[in-house]
């Protein structure tokens, strides 16, 4: 081969650049692959905000309704509900709500704005399962004779109190989540915007 | 010259089919001494066959649409002739095809079929194995039952415990916020057709490789270190066809007959092969009491529920659960064996061979029950449920057989190999 007239270092810039500039549109042509595979348009609008009526929930009781494609839960506490969690503060793995897992309204004892109500994204914080309700005490829920009621979750056995709060050693890493919600009336609650907000 | 000769000549002039067929089949010699064990390479490819084939009869009847998958599977199994028989060779294809990976996997490691010169055979291999569980994985989303719908839910979820960009690659693989109609049409064209193009074009490769390097045997010496100083040929090699052909279609009978009986007489396989739960159609407000996956893939579910979370993050298990499938990939370098096979290995190795297989089904059976089916310790134990206990030491276990490989493969007492194949 006659290579004697080969100008190298020019072959070797020009190889350099066509790659570079191949690569960087290859990439670019990629990017709009890996965009369309994110929540399209439909998809993002579709998070509007729900309303509950609450004058048909006793006390005891729990309802669940879809936001977001998510259940949530709407627990009406009886006053011995309200009063045992206090009782819990030492097994349960963060008492106090520190970690952000509700809005700053619901960040107190009950982690909710009345006590009575406790509203909840029914979604355990482990892998997304929706833990079963127990929110009898006792043997009859299946978690043996001291269980004092709250949620149970079946996938890998993370347990909750009746204020959401996560037992110390399970698989869980937190609490479940309060969504953000306002009451309208003293019966109607709408979920998923804050009072702030409206 | 006969008419069919000269047709052979004339594509042999435009494509090597003649000598494709010598180099992958004629004269292709695999060791004398196969055995039991060497079933399993031939019988994957017969149920990846199969699977393609039910499979694109399947999507001819079958929605990618969360409002009438379930639906339309039902359909399948009443409305289309034959659908039943198609559907239901599926799904018993699927988990057979874990059966044949996992003893081929197993033969792998008992003869030491991932040593030099068969490191790349052997990646290839876990290569296919991760495609397979991906298929596998999405595959079981498309009836859109509760067990589909809360295993991708579970499973996405994994995803979203990775620190820092987490949540949003668990948004973006979902195409929502939650597992929706979205995220099944994806799973669909993921199954039919992005991973099955990875998985033929790996198995060709896995193929290449083996031709290349030639295959192991269960004596794990190399059969091209004796070969016939006039023909070339291994001494211990007999032509892979006809006689490893023939061998192949016996075990291929033998292995039809295991499937029409389970998908004649028990195509649910009592709750293993396709769940009681996946009956109900997806509920995203409702978890089943008990979800499971299915069972290829409880031994790895085991160790995620056995790692307890750290620092308030599920991550670790997400990790170790990870590890337990990619720490397949450093077999070859972990192996300071003098010998390959089984046959020639000390009492050590052995004993680790055994607790490893012992871990692996132990948390292969505890991934398919609840964390509370033993019970729990009495008072001094904390209470701990038994099987969770057991879950994490035999997990100890899985990983330390990895762990200490270099250590126990060395100090082993191996017996000297032999210079030609035995029996």
């Amino acid at each position: 081969m006659a290579d004697s007239n080969v100008d190298r270092p020019r072959r070797r810039f020009l190889l350099t650049a066509t790659s570079a500039a191949g690569g960087v549109a290859g990439i670019a042509f990629a990017l709009q692959f890996v965009a369309s595979m994110n929540p399209s348009a439909r998809a993002r609008a579709a998070g509007a905000p729900v309303e509950v009526d609450l004058s048909k929930v006793e006390p005891g009781m729990m309802v669940t309704v879809e936001w977001r494609g998510q259940p949530v839960w709407i627990v009406r506490r009886t006053r011995e509900m309200i009063d045992s969690l206090t009782k819990l503060d030492a097994v349960v793995a963060d008492p106090r709500s520190s970690m952000p897992m509700q809005p700053d309204y619901a960040k107190n004892e009950a982690r909710s704005i009345k006590p009575e109500y406790l509203v909840l994204v029914g979604i355990c914080t482990h892998l997304g399962c929706s833990p079963s309700q127990k929110l009898a005490p006792g043997a009859e829920s299946g978690l043996g004779e001291d269980w004092p009621g709250g949620f149970f979750c079946p996938c890998h056995g993370s347990k909750f109190d009746l204020a959401g709060r996560v037992y110390k050693g399970v698989p869980a890493p937190a609490n479940l989540k309060v969504p953000p919600y306002t009451y309208l009336s003293d019966t109607r609650l709408l979920i998923g915007e804050d009072s702030k907000g409206a | 010259m006969g008419k069919m000769t000269a047709l052979l000549d004339w594509i042999d002039a435009r494509f090597p089919l003649t000598a494709t067929w010598r180099a992958h089949l004629s004269e292709y010699y695999a060791p004398k001494n196969f055995n039991f064990w060497y079933y399993f390479g031939s019988l994957a490819m017969l149920v990846l066959v199969m699977q393609i084939i039910t499979g694109i009869f399947l999507t001819i009847h079958y929605k990618p649409d969360a409002a009438q998958a379930f639906a339309s599977v039902e359909y399948i199994m009443r409305d289309v002739d034959w659908g039943w028989a198609i559907r239901y060779m599926h799904s018993t294809g699927a988990s057979l095809f874990f059966v044949v990976v996992y003893l081929h996997m197993f033969r792998g490691l008992i003869y030491g079929s991932y040593r030099k010169p068969r490191e790349l055979l052997w990646l290839l291999g876990v290569l296919i194995y991760l495609c397979l569980m991906a298929e596998a994985f999405f595959g079981y989303l498309l009836p859109w039952g509760q067990m589909s719908y809360w295993g991708a839910q579970v499973i996405v979820n994994l995803f979203a415990a990775i620190p820092f960009v987490g949540p949003d690659l668990a948004v973006w693989i979902r195409g929502d916020y939650v597992v929706s109609d979205a995220t099944l049409n994806r799973f669909f064209a993921f199954h039919v057709i992005a991973v099955p193009l990875v998985l033929l074009g790996l198995v060709a490769a896995h193929l290449v490789a083996l031709h290349e390097v030639g295959s192991n045997n269960p004596d794990g010496i190399e059969i091209k270190k004796k070969k016939d100083p006039k023909t070339g040929i291994p001494l211990d090699g007999i032509p892979f066809f006809p006689y490893y052909v023939v061998k192949d279609i016996f075990g291929v009978v033998v292995f039809l007959m295991v499937f029409s009986i389970i998908v004649f007489f028990a195509p649910e396989m009592g709750g293993y092969f396709l769940e009681h739960n996946n009956f109900v159609p997806a509920d995203p407000l409702n978890t089943p009491t008990h979800i499971a996956p299915v069972w290829y893939f409880t031994p790895y579910y085991s160790i995620l529920r056995a790692v307890p979370p750290l620092l308030g993050s599920q991550f670790p298990g997400v990790l170790a659960m990870g590890l337990a499938v990619m720490v397949f990939f450093f077999l070859p370098w972990l192996d300071r064996s003098a010998v390959k096979s089984i046959r020639y290995r000390g009492a050590v190795y052995k004993t680790a061979l055994a607790l490893f297989v012992m871990s692996f089904v132990v948390l292969g059976y505890l991934g398919t029950v609840p964390t509370n089916v033993w019970g729990q310790f009495g008072g001094w134990l904390g209470g701990a449920e038994r099987a969770t206990v057991v879950a994490r030491i035999f997990t100890v276990i899985y990983f330390l057989f990895f762990v200490l490989m270099p250590w126990f493969t060395r100090i082993d007492q191996t017996k000297p190999e032999p210079e030609r194949v035995t029996r």
